[in-house]
């Protein structure tokens, strides 16, 4: 096959994590192949979005190792693996409420911007010019999930519904031109209809955004169906099926961890 | 029409900049107890009456776009009523002291308001400054202004020492050590001998190039209170803190602070050094509490450790809070409420804390955001996309 032959670009070798006595990750082998859009599915507790936080670098690796793009990044720290060019959107939105539209995407835009005290402080001609271009690229950004958004970038996140908060959270992961977005439950408290639009400007992104490769964390299965290349099934930290969607839908061992049958 | 609209916004701030100017000459310048009471209600009922029909909001779109018209209208204002005042010693005491505190609560502010590292040893700070200061002018000829510079540098230095346990704990843990930290220098202060122990310290007051702060001058065959120099130097620092905040507000590292406040583990996934942000937070705070107990140290001419108690501290921390964290013109405002009123109303002195403790209640409760609360973050003032 095709997608075989290219290397992958995120690849978790017998990767382990355990809270105490419990096992939230179990040995777990998984490849994110580049360019494509894996789904990670699996019952509640099954260890998606610990997978997530692993890779991160929010919790410490207990086995295994973990790499990216040709490089170990095993117990990285959160900001390396930025750095590296992971970002990633949280289950439960992690926005910062009280600042504007265009704070948030500027806080996931922190690589890109030049942090050093002399030049925010003193140079402010130079600061207007990189202010003024970060701006013109966060309004595009936003204008191509929502445009009318984008002419509200001052105004307080917090005053914005759900669908508009997932949109902004979005942006903030892909600002900083990201090689592989992680999205945990994007759909999470939408309706069905938002979702379809969502998802439809996620597609819309990764056409732009060449070489953008996405794991997505999902439970509606419409979505995943539509927007993945790929699917991985986990349960109880492992993986039990892998493939297309048709092929895991298929799968006796996921209807049975999805529906209970014996 | 919107031009037409401007100049009436215009209109409408000078006309209450005269009328506040007014109010502070009135209100200092008043010595019965009942006066000043009734005045203190007059004030809040204008305050309530001109929210109410939209002055507020006059003022707000006068303002918001115009910086500089706001820092020139307090600046000329203190001027104003300086002159007016100037032979008054008591009130021009209360005037200075009113504007070193805000240099000390805008480093509060960059600390609290921004970051969120909660610091309850402010008067500690506050207090290195002012013994920097008491030691170099007494066994030293460094330049006063120098010094003036070193107690920033001395706060920011011992400041780093204590950043060290402070971002090993979290919140409140955090906010026990400094406190520990403040009651461990004032002991530190009274057993010190050197340092002048329980009695406390003479401090030389400034001598810039022979221009000698704590002598009275002579204009023109007017007398005019010696703390009037102080004044001058105070909104000169001042306003250089205040930019200085402002900067760093509408900058990168405003932002930064911010998300640091808001969420670390959010932070820290796009790349933040929580770290880094909070010790350059705690630092630069440090470094103006420092300069302006220094000055505070030059103007008083006397310092001793039950200036820097807890309580003190706790003041710095209310004027943050009532005044609306983050917002450095709150500051102003909660700062002059704070000292003034107890100083001014007698009556209350020995229950100022009472008072303090009620208003920060009442704050919290009923604005939680604080007197004037902080406004979402302008990168350029007046910047609008094309």
């Amino acid at each position: 096959m095709s997608a075989t032959a290219s290397a992958p670009l995120l690849a978790a070798t017998g990767l382990s994590k355990l809270f105490g006595g419990v096992v939230a990750l179990d040995k777990l082998d998984l490849q994110v192949l580049p360019n494509q859009i894996l789904g990670l599915i699996g019952p509640n507790g099954s260890g998606k979005t610990t997978f997530f936080n692993v890779v991160t670098g929010i919790y410490p690796v207990s086995e295994g190792r973990v790499a990216f793009d040709g490089a170990d990044i095993t117990n990285l720290t959160a900001q390396a693996v930025y750095r590296a060019g992971i970002s990633r959107t949280f289950q439960r939105s992690r926005l910062s409420l009280a600042l504007s539209i265009f704070d948030n995407i500027m806080i996931g835009n922190h690589k890109r911007l030049d942090q050093g005290l002399w030049f925010n402080l003193a140079r402010r001609d130079i600061f207007r010019r990189q202010f003024e271009e970060s701006f013109e690229e966060a309004r595009e950004l936003v204008q191509v999930f929502d445009a009318p958004l984008a002419d509200r970038m001052f105004e307080a996140i917090g005053g914005f519904p759900m669908i508009d908060r997932r949109r902004i959270e979005i942006c903030r992961a892909l600002i900083s031109r990201p090689k592989l977005l992680l999205l945990d439950e994007p759909s999470a408290g939408m309706t069905h209809e938002e979702t379809t639009e969502l998802m439809d400007d996620i597609l819309e992104v990764k056409e732009r955004f060449e070489g953008l490769t996405i794991v997505i964390i999902e439970h509606e299965m419409g979505v995943i169906e539509r927007i993945t290349d790929r699917c991985v099934v986990l349960n109880f930290g492992q993986k039990i099926c892998e493939g297309t969607y048709r092929e895991v839908a298929r799968d006796r061992l996921v209807q049975e961890a999805y529906l209970g049958i014996e | 029409m919107a031009r037409a609209k401007d100049s009436r916004s215009l209109a409408w701030t000078i006309g209450t900049a005269f009328a506040i100017v007014l109010y502070v000459i009135l209100l200092l310048g008043v010595e019965s107890q009942i006066e000043i009471a009734g005045l203190l209600a007059a004030g809040i009922a204008a305050v309530v009456a001109a929210a109410r029909f939209g002055v507020a909001t006059e003022l707000e779109r006068a303002l918001g776009e115009r910086d500089g018209l706001l820092n020139g209208l307090v600046v000329g204002g203190t001027l104003v009523v300086t002159a007016f005042f100037h032979n008054d010693s008591f009130v021009l005491l209360l005037v200075a002291t009113v504007i070193i505190y805000v240099i000390a609560c805008l480093g509060l502010n960059l600390q609290f308001g921004y970051s969120g590292v909660l610091n309850f040893a402010g008067a500690a700070f506050f207090g290195i400054g002012c013994y920097t200061s008491a030691m170099m002018t007494l066994h030293t000829a460094v330049p006063h202004l120098l010094i003036v510079i070193a107690g920033g540098a001395m706060a920011a230095l011992i400041g780093s020492i204590l950043i060290l346990p402070v971002l090993r704990t979290y919140s409140h843990y955090s906010a026990v050590i400094t406190i520990a930290f403040g009651l461990l220098f004032k002991i530190f202060l009274e057993v010190n001998d050197a340092l002048g122990g329980p009695q406390g310290l003479r401090v030389k007051g400034m001598n810039v190039l022979g221009w000698k702060f704590n002598s009275n001058i002579d204009v023109a065959g007017v007398e005019v209170s010696f703390y009037v120099n102080y004044i001058v130097l105070g909104l000169v620092l001042l306003a250089l803190a205040f930019t200085f905040v402002r900067r760093v507000e509408r900058s990168w590292i405003g932002l930064n602070l911010d998300a640091v406040r808001l969420d670390e583990t959010a932070a820290a996934c796009f790349g933040l050094n929580i770290t880094r942000w909070k010790i350059t937070a705690f630092t630069l705070g440090n470094f103006l509490i420092g300069v302006s107990g220094a000055v505070f140290a030059m103007m008083l001419g006397f310092i001793a450790p039950t200036n820097f108690t807890f309580g003190d501290s706790l003041i710095l921390v209310s004027i943050v809070l009532l005044g609306g964290i983050g917002n450095p013109w709150g500051l102003v405002v909660a700062t002059a409420i704070l000292i003034v009123v107890p100083e001014k109303l007698q009556a209350i002195q020995e229950y100022r804390f009472l008072l303090f403790a009620a208003m920060v209640i009442l704050i919290l409760l009923f604005r939680p955001e604080g007197l004037l609360p902080r406004a979402l973050r302008t990168y350029i003032p007046g910047w609008r996309s094309k």
